[in-house]
C-alpha cells in the first residue's frame, strides 16, 4: 500500500519558555535559572508550599499579547486559569496552573496563522489557540532515564512561564513542520519575548496520523531540529504497521532522542484524566483594547513585513528576502551594513546579501552559531565588498578571509597579512620579477660579474610589493629567470 | 478575678495603665493551659519559651515608652493551618509531621510581627479543617469546656475551646463551611467569618480555596472588631483579596440600631433545628427589636440544596488542593519505598491522610472526573449562583439576616463520627454563607437545658463587617451573658 504525503496529518503543540521575562509566572523568583545551583531559585509559591498563593506576573500578559498579535490571533478580553491535575515529582502542587478552552474556560487567544513557503508554494498553517501555563520542575537523570539509578528534582525551573501554541492538524509533511517552526521561531525572536537558542526553551508534542487511521501523540521533542526527525520516524513507523496489515491504535508515544525512535507511553484507555477545573486562587484577568492597541503600537516590524520591505527597498529577490529576515540579528546586520555606506546601490545590496546568504551562512551552519555569537561586524563586510571592488583583493581571496572575519579580524589587517601570503603565488612573483629585470639592465649587467647584485634585484621586487614577497621564493625565481636570461644572452 | 476572665481590650487597658505586665499575662495563660488542657486538649503545640521571652521584651519596651503594637502582648492561639515562620504547622495531619513553614501568613505577620500579639501555641482542629467536631485530628479530639463529654464543634475546635476556657485571649480560625462559627457557637464565644476576600488567605493552608476564609474567635465582639481592623485589607500576595476600605470597626460598634431591618428566613428555622435553639434565637431577635431594629420575613429558597452543593464543591477543590502532599519535599514520606514513584506517593498519602480526608479526596476526584464533571461540579457551581442570588434578593428587603448558627448545641463525642452524612447536615445554616461569600458572625445568645451555649448568627451583605459587628455588639451588651465562664474543669 502506498501512502501519499497529502494523506499525512500533523498537528503540533509547541511550548515556549518566555525566557526574556525577569521573574517567573506566579512569583518573583528569577526566571533565569540556567546554570544555577539546583533549588536555589525557589520560594514558597513556586515549590507549592502549603498556604502559598500564585499572583500573575503582569509582564506575562504583555508578552503574550505581543505574540498573539504577531500570530494574528484573536485575543480574548477576559481569560482565567485552570488547574490541570496529575501526580508527578516535577509538579510540586500536584497540579499545573494552565488554561483550558473547554468547560467554560478560554484560551489566552484563539486562531491565528503562520504562512510558510515550501518549494515555491505558500501555505497558511492555521493555529487553534495560544495559552499560558507554568513550567514544571526539571528532572535530572544520570545518563538515560531508563537506566539512571536515581531521579533528582531541580525546582529552579518550576513556575517559569510557558506559552503553548497549538496548531490545527493541517501540516502535511515533516518539511512543512520544519518550515512552520522556522517561521514561528523567527516571529518569537522578533517579538522579543524569548531567546529560543537557549537549551530547553522549546518543547514540542506532535499529533501524527495517516488519514483515516488513529493518531498517535509523540511527546518530549526537545528542540525544533528534532521535530522533523521525530515526525519522519513516526510516519515510517505508522506506514510500516499498515504495510504489514496491522492496526494503528490511538496512543501516546515518547521521542527518545538518544535512540531516535518513538516508544509507546500509554494507550487511549490509560490516558490520564486531568480533571481540569478553574483555578480560583486567581481572579479572571481583563485585557482591555486600549492596552492591546498600546502593545500593538510598540510591536516591532515582523519578519513578513520586513521581507516585503527588503524586496522593495533593496530590490532583493523574494527568496533572498524571505530567508534573510528569518534571523532578526542577521537581517539587522544586513541593514546596518548596507546603510552604513551611502554610495552602496542595488548592486552592492545584492552583493551584500549574497555574502551573508552564502559564505557567512555556510560558516554559521558549519560552526553551529548565530551571527550574534560571532565577532564579525556589518562594517567588516562593507570593507570586504569595497576591497574587491577596488581591486585590492580577488573574490577568491575575499572568501578565504571569512573564517578570520568571523572571529573579529578586520579586512585591512587581513589584506596586509595576506599580502605576504602571496609568496605562494609563483606566477605573481614571476610577473614582478620580470618587470624588475626588464627595468634594471644595469643591475643585470653587474650581476654577471658580481652575483651579490641579486640582493639588489630582490630588494627592487620587495619595494614594488611593499615587502610582501617571500624572499627565498623570490630569490629562486629571480635566479631561474636570470640563468635563462644569461643563457639567452650567451646564445 | 483571674486574668483569663478579662476581655482582651480590658487587659490592654491594664497593661497601658501598668496594672499588670505582659509577662504575668502570658504566664497566666500558660498556667491556665497547664491546669485545664489535659482535659480539653485545645493545643497541640505550645510556644512557651519564645512567648515568655517575647513578653519580657515587650515589658522592657513598654517601660521605656516604646511601641509594642496595638495588641500589647495579648496571648494568641493559632489554628494549626495558618503558617507561622519556623513553628510546626501540621493541619493536624500525620502527612505534615515535622513541617515548619519558612514564612509567615499575612495574618500572623500582621498580628504577631506588627501589632504585638504573642503566639502561645497552635490549636487542634479537624485534619485539614475537614469536620464539624474536631474529632478528625491525628492528635485525637478536643473536648468542649462547657461539658467535656461533648465536642467543641469544628473544625476550629481547639481555637474556640481555648477562648472559652480562658487559655487564650485571642484566637485565629478558618471557616470554609462553618469551621469558625460552629465551634464558636458550641463553645459560647464570638466567631467571625469575614467576607471572602476581606482577609488575605496567604499562608492559610487551603482546604477549599474558593470557600476558605480566615477569621477570629474571641470572648466578646469588641475584641473581634479589634482583630479585624488589623487583619482586614488587600494583600498583593492574595489575588482574591479585595481593595475595599477597612472600617474602624471598634468605633462603629456602639451606633444605635435605629431602623436597621433584620431579615428572618423561615428556612433557617426549619424542622431540623432544635426547639431550644429556635426559641433562644427568636428571643434575641425580640431584644434587637427592642433596641430599635425592625424585622421582615425573607426567604432563601435554595437552602435545601446548600449542603449537597457545598460538599460537592469543597471536596472537588480539596482533591486538588491536597494533591501536593506526596512526602517528596516536606512532611512525612512512607518508610516503604518499594515500587515506582506512584506506589510511594500512594502509600505516603494512604498512611499520612486520615479517613475523612481520604473520603473527601475520593469524592472530589470523582466529581471532577471526565463524564461526571458537568453532572456534579458544573451543576454545583450553578446552584451556588442560585444561592448567591437568593441572598441578594433577600438583601433588597433587609440589611441583615439573623438566624441560628447551628441547628443544635454541642453533641456528644463519638455521637456522629460513624455517620458522615448526619455530620455534614450540621453545616446547613453556616455553609450557605460561604457559598455566597458573605460575612457572618456568631455570638452566644443563651443556654439550653443542659447549660450548653446557643449561637446567634448575623449574616451581612458583602463587606458589611461593620454592620454585623454593630448588631452583634448591641445584642451582646443587651444579653450580657458574655462574661459567663465555663464550669470548673475537672
Amino acid at each position: 500500500m502506498r501512502i501519499q504525503n497529502n494523506e499525512i496529518i500533523i498537528g503540533l503543540e509547541i511550548h515556549i519558555q518566555l525566557t526574556n521575562l525577569k521573574t517567573k509566572l506566579f512569583c518573583s523568583c528569577s526566571n533565569d535559572y540556567r546554570g544555577t545551583e539546583p533549588n536555589t531559585h525557589v520560594c514558597p509559591i513556586c515549590i507549592g508550599l502549603p498556604g502559598s498563593l500564585p499572583v500573575v506576573n503582569k509582564k506575562v500578559i504583555e508578552f503574550a499579547i505581543r505574540l498573539a498579535l504577531a500570530l494574528d490571533c484573536k485575543i480574548n478580553n477576559q481569560f482565567w486559569f485552570f488547574r490541570k491535575n496529575y501526580f508527578y515529582p516535577d509538579l510540586p502542587k500536584g497540579f499545573q496552573i494552565s488554561q483550558y478552552n473547554k468547560a467554560g474556560g478560554k484560551a489566552f487567544a484563539d486562531g491565528g496563522k503562520i504562512t510558510i513557503r515550501l518549494n515555491n508554494h505558500k501555505k497558511d498553517i492555521i493555529l487553534n489557540r495560544i495559552h499560558l501555563e507554568e513550567d514544571p520542575a526539571r528532572l535530572v537523570h544520570k545518563g538515560s532515564i531508563s537506566t539512571s539509578p536515581f531521579t533528582l528534582v531541580d525546582y529552579n525551573r518550576s513556575g517559569v512561564c510557558l506559552i503553548e501554541i497549538v496548531s490545527e492538524p493541517v501540516i502535511s509533511s515533516p518539511e512543512e513542520a520544519r518550515e512552520f517552526l522556522k517561521q514561528l521561531k523567527s516571529i518569537v525572536q522578533y517579538t522579543g519575548i524569548s531567546n529560543l537558542e537557549l537549551e530547553g526553551s522549546v518543547r514540542v508534542d506532535a499529533n501524527i496520523s495517516i488519514k483515516g487511521y488513529d493518531r498517535s501523540e509523540v511527546k518530549n521533542i526537545n528542540s525544533f531540529k528534532e521535530v522533523e526527525r521525530a515526525l519522519r520516524h513516526e510516519i515510517i513507523r505508522q506506514k510500516n504497521i499498515l504495510k504489514r496489515g496491522k492496526k494503528l491504535i490511538q496512543e501516546t508515544r515518547h521521542w527518545d532522542d538518544k535512540r531516535r525512535i518513538t516508544i509507546p507511553l500509554r494507550t487511549k484507555e490509560l490516558e490520564e484524566d486531568y480533571r481540569y477545573f478553574p483555578e480560583q486562587d486567581l481572579v479572571p484577568i481583563e485585557i482591555n483594547n486600549d492596552f492591546i492597541q498600546k502593545v500593538k503600537s510598540e510591536l516591532p516590524e515582523m519578519p513578513n513585513e520586513r521581507s516585503v520591505r527588503f524586496r522593495k527597498e533593496y530590490r532583493l529577490t523574494e527568496f533572498d528576502s524571505y530567508n534573510l529576515v528569518l534571523d532578526k540579528n542577521f537581517a539587522d546586520f544586513y541593514e546596518e551594513g548596507v546603510k552604513s555606506y551611502p554610495s552602496f546601490g542595488f548592486e552592492e545590496y545584492k552583493l551584500y546579501c549574497n555574502w551573508l546568504m552564502n559564505d557567512i551562512s555556510r560558516w554559521l551552519n558549519n560552526n553551529n552559531k548565530t551571527i550574534k555569537e560571532t565577532k564579525i561586524t556589518p562594517k567588516h563586510l562593507v570593507d570586504l565588498i569595497n576591497a574587491i571592488k577596488n581591486g585590492k583583493i580577488t573574490g577568491k581571496i575575499a572568501k578565504s578571509f571569512i573564517p578570520d572575519l568571523m572571529v573579529g579580524v578586520n579586512v585591512k589587517a587581513l589584506i596586509e597579512k595576506t599580502g605576504k601570503k602571496r609568496i605562494s603565488d609563483k606566477e605573481y612573483i614571476l610577473k614582478i620579477a620580470r618587470e624588475v629585470i626588464t627595468n634594471n639592465p644595469d643591475i643585470i649587467k653587474d650581476f654577471k660579474k658580481n652575483p651579490r647584485a641579486l640582493e639588489a634585484l630582490i630588494g627592487k621586487c620587495m619595494k614594488k610589493t611593499k615587502g610582501r614577497l617571500d624572499p627565498e621564493l623570490t630569490r629562486e625565481i629571480l635566479l631561474d629567470l636570470l640563468s635563462n636570461k644569461i643563457k639567452k644572452i650567451e646564445i | 478575678m483571674e486574668l483569663y476572665n478579662y476581655m482582651g481590650y480590658e487587659l490592654i487597658e491594664k497593661i497601658i495603665n501598668k496594672e499588670i505586665i505582659v509577662k504575668d499575662l502570658i504566664q497566666s495563660a500558660f498556667d491556665r493551659i497547664e491546669t485545664t488542657d489535659n482535659l480539653i486538649y485545645s493545643f497541640i503545640n505550645l510556644s512557651k519559651d519564645k512567648a515568655l521571652k517575647k513578653a519580657k521584651e515587650y515589658d522592657i519596651k513598654i517601660q521605656k515608652g516604646k511601641k509594642v503594637g496595638n495588641l500589647y502582648g495579648l496571648p494568641l492561639a493559632n489554628k494549626d493551618l495558618i503558617c507561622i515562620k519556623g513553628f510546626p504547622t501540621t493541619c493536624c495531619s500525620k502527612i505534615l509531621e515535622g513541617y515548619h513553614p519558612p514564612y509567615n501568613a499575612f495574618v500572623t505577620e500582621r498580628l504577631i510581627e506588627q501589632e504585638g500579639a504573642i503566639h502561645i501555641g497552635n490549636t487542634n482542629m479537624d485534619e485539614f479543617a475537614m469536620g464539624s467536631s474536631t474529632e478528625n485530628s491525628c492528635y485525637g479530639p478536643t473536648y468542649n469546656p462547657w461539658d467535656i463529654s461533648r465536642v467543641p464543634g469544628g473544625s476550629s475546635g481547639g481555637s474556640a475551646a481555648s477562648i472559652a476556657s480562658g487559655q487564650a485571649i485571642l484566637a485565629l480560625g478558618s471557616d470554609t463551611g462553618g469551621s469558625i462559627r460552629c465551634p464558636a457557637s458550641f463553645c459560647g464565644v464570638v466567631g467571625l467569618k469575614p467576607t471572602y476576600g476581606r482577609v488575605s488567605r496567604y499562608g492559610l493552608v487551603a482546604f477549599a480555596n474558593s470557600l476558605d476564609q480566615i477569621g477570629t474567635i474571641t470572648k466578646c465582639v469588641y475584641d473581634t472588631a479589634l482583630l479585624l481592623e488589623i487583619i482586614a485589607g488587600k494583600d498583593p500576595l492574595d489575588s482574591t483579596s479585595v481593595n475595599i476600605k477597612v472600617d474602624k470597626y471598634t468605633e462603629e460598634l456602639k451606633k444605635p440600631l435605629d431602623k436597621k431591618i433584620l431579615g428572618v428566613p423561615e428556612e433557617f428555622f426549619g424542622e431540623g433545628v432544635n426547639n431550644e435553639v429556635k426559641s433562644s434565637v427568636k428571643k434575641s431577635i425580640e431584644k434587637l427589636k427592642s433596641l430599635g431594629a425592625t424585622t421582615v420575613e425573607v426567604t432563601i429558597p435554595h437552602l435545601e440544596y446548600t449542603v449537597a452543593t457545598y460538599y460537592l464543591l469543597c471536596m472537588s477543590e480539596a482533591s486538588s488542593n491536597l494533591a501536593r502532599y506526596d512526602g517528596l519535599r516536606y512532611g512525612k514520606m512512607s518508610q516503604n519505598l518499594k515500587g515506582d514513584v506512584y506506589d510511594v506517593f500512594s502509600r505516603t498519602r494512604n498512611e499520612g491522610l486520615g479517613a475523612e480526608v481520604r473520603r473527601r479526596i475520593f469524592l472530589g476526584t470523582y466529581a471532577l472526573s471526565a463524564g461526571y464533571y458537568d453532572m456534579y461540579y458544573i451543576k454545583a457551581l450553578k446552584v451556588r449562583t442560585l444561592i448567591k442570588n437568593d441572598f441578594q434578593e433577600a438583601y433588597k428587603k433587609c440589611d441583615f439576616i439573623v438566624c441560628p448558627t447551628m441547628p443544635s448545641t454541642a453533641f456528644k463525642i463519638g455521637e456522629k463520627v460513624d455517620d458522615p452524612l448526619q455530620m455534614y447536615m450540621d453545616d446547613v445554616l453556616t455553609c450557605p454563607v460561604n457559598l455566597a461569600g458573605l460575612p457572618a458572625i456568631t455570638i452566644p445568645c443563651g443556654f439550653d437545658s443542659n447549660d450548653l451555649p446557643i449561637g446567634f448568627q448575623i449574616i451581612g451583605n458583602y463587606f458589611d463587617e461593620k454592620g454585623i459587628l454593630n448588631i452583634g455588639y448591641q445584642l451582646e451588651q443587651e444579653l450580657n451573658i458574655y462574661r459567663k465562664t465555663v464550669p470548673a474543669i475537672k
